[in-house]
């Protein structure tokens, strides 16, 4: 069943100083499955998280449209929770506020409120960290907040743009062991923006490459590597197959994305 | 000392004692030593003896007390209209561009100059003084204010956008609180100025405050007089400016870390 329905979407950004116009991102129709673990992998510059941006609707396309169980993406919502690369969590509220900003938005009664939240932190493993500011936290520990905060509002989607890229590797890794955990027990729809080939493969059911400006889908691989899984499966031969795909996919973008700067 | 190495807390109260004792003693040296006549500087000491005097025999206290009450009650009327005046111009555009032209000009305009205009209107009762004090700060809290809820971190509000805010939301969740701490710093730093408002304020047409006890003692060449009242409003503003922080310090915490 398709939970997404990109029709069209394309995204050209007015030139500045009466320079060309940018096309982020040529029409793109993607579907996206019920339940499914996207990952979108491209070189940086390539409109991946245009795209994501366009979903969440805090940009507008400049043709086409897209939908979320079928209703028009005119603005962002609930219904698409969403984690950034940059660390948003509110500064001036706890961890656990944080994590019931959206609730608190929706007028969840407080009791309520503070069952979800403390679900949450503890999914994420930060119960003990609740009354905590974000700037006490490091870095992982503030995305895997971001993590439950967008989660907490139980979306429809998960959207995802490049939420480890300034962690370190050792963190990252475990960061993705954690989402993907939180994923094969929730079973949430996920857009995941990343340019880390290794990182699309573990997470993902689904790999989208795309390429260098003007960017558009260029392949559309399955993952079939079974559930659940566990780091080893980096060092398996099926893993490395795909890396190899993938590798040589990106290489030739990059490339390109190299040379267009 | 190196570029921005720390100092520690004993080190930087000491320091910050240490210039005053020194500007004391170069006080000391070119009065009680005869450099500097005493019909132009009083000494520290003659300062101290005026200061009494005045406390004592012409309760001053009270001046004092008029002085306060009018800095903190034109600046409380300010800032009344000036804050929510400020996070509507950050916040939304249209409101901006309506109000920053006339703001910006306005903000130029010296509070000094509009005393003759304002005893003219408002005779020289307590009324006048506010609105000195008024004038002078509002439109600096507005644009201040504006600029600092303006540049809220972008990000932030695009993560509330996906968490469902609406602009209620947006507003009083994300672009007041995450304000908020520049807010409290931008009323400090224009109390400071206030102050200098109000003894202009009081120099001309008053009949009380520590302006117009400064003003009568020129006449009287009593400058011992004239710089404790001086060193009395510099201590107050040490002392609000202290009470700010420590405010500050208690209700934002988390800007503090």
């Amino acid at each position: 069943m398709t939970k997404l329905r990109i029709e069209n979407v394309s995204r050209v950004f007015p030139g500045l100083h009466g320079g060309p116009p940018t096309r982020a991102l040529e029409p793109t129709n993607l579907d996206v499955a019920d339940n499914d673990f996207v990952t979108i992998l491209g070189p940086s510059g390539c409109g991946k998280s245009t795209l994501l941006r366009l979903v969440a609707g805090l940009d507008t396309p400049t043709t086409g449209q897209i939908l979320l169980d079928g209703k028009k993406v005119t603005r962002p919502g609930p219904d698409r929770g969403m984690v950034f690369q940059s660390y948003t969590l509110f500064p001036w509220l706890t961890v656990a506020e944080n994590v019931g900003f959206g609730l608190r938005e929706k007028g969840v009664p407080v009791a309520e409120r503070n069952t979800i939240v403390a679900q949450w932190l503890e999914r994420v493993g930060l119960q003990s960290f609740a009354r905590h500011y974000p700037k006490q936290l490091s870095g992982g520990m503030q995305q895997r907040t971001a993590i439950a905060r967008a989660l907490a509002n139980g979306p429809e989607i998960l959207l995802l743009d490049e939420p480890f890229g300034a962690l370190d590797n050792q963190t990252r890794a475990l960061m993705q062991e954690l989402l993907l955990g939180i994923w094969e027990r929730e079973r949430k729809t996920v857009l995941f923006v990343t340019h880390d080939i290794e990182e699309s493969i573990f997470l993902a059911s689904r790999v989208l490459v795309m390429s260098a400006r003007p960017g558009r889908i260029k392949a559309d691989l399955q993952v079939t590597l079974p559930h659940p899984r566990h780091y080893t499966i980096k060092t398996s031969p099926e893993f490395s197959e795909l890396k190899a795909r993938l590798t040589e996919e990106i290489r030739a973008e990059a490339v390109l994305a190299a040379e267009a700067h | 000392m190196r570029p921005l190495q720390p100092i520690s807390n004993t080190a930087r109260a000491l320091l910050g004692v240490a210039f005053f004792v020194l500007f004391l003693a170069g006080w000391a040296l070119a009065t009680l030593g005869g450099y500097v006549s005493a019909t132009f500087l009083a000494s520290p000491v003659t300062m101290v003896q005026d200061g009494w005097y005045l406390l004592t025999k012409h309760n001053f206290s009270f001046d004092i007390g008029v002085t306060i009450w009018r800095v903190v009650g034109g600046f409380t009327l300010a800032a009344i209209v000036a804050v929510p005046l400020g996070i509507l111009m950050g916040a939304y555009k249209p409101i901006e561009a309506f109000l920053e032209p006339f703001v910006s000009f306005a903000r130029y305009l010296p509070a000094s100059a509009f005393i003759p205009l304002l005893i003219l209107w408002a005779g020289i009762g307590e009324l006048q003084k506010l609105l000195v004090i008024f004038i002078g700060s509002v439109f600096q809290i507005i644009l201040m204010v504006a600029v600092s809820v303006a540049s809220t971190r972008r990000d932030l509000v695009e993560a509330a956008l996906t968490l469902g805010a609406r602009d209620r939301g947006i507003l009083g969740r994300v672009l007041i609180p995450s304000s908020a701490p520049d807010i409290a710093e931008i009323l400090r730093l224009v109390l400071g100025w206030a102050w200098t408002y109000v003894i202009v304020a009081e120099l001309i047409g008053s009949s009380s405050g520590i302006g117009h006890m400064i003003i009568d003692s020129q006449a009287l060449l009593a400058t011992g007089q004239m710089i404790f009242g001086i060193i009395i409003i510099g201590i107050i503003g040490l002392i609000s400016d202290y009470l700010f922080k420590a405010a500050n310090r208690k209700l934002f915490p988390w800007s503090q870390i």
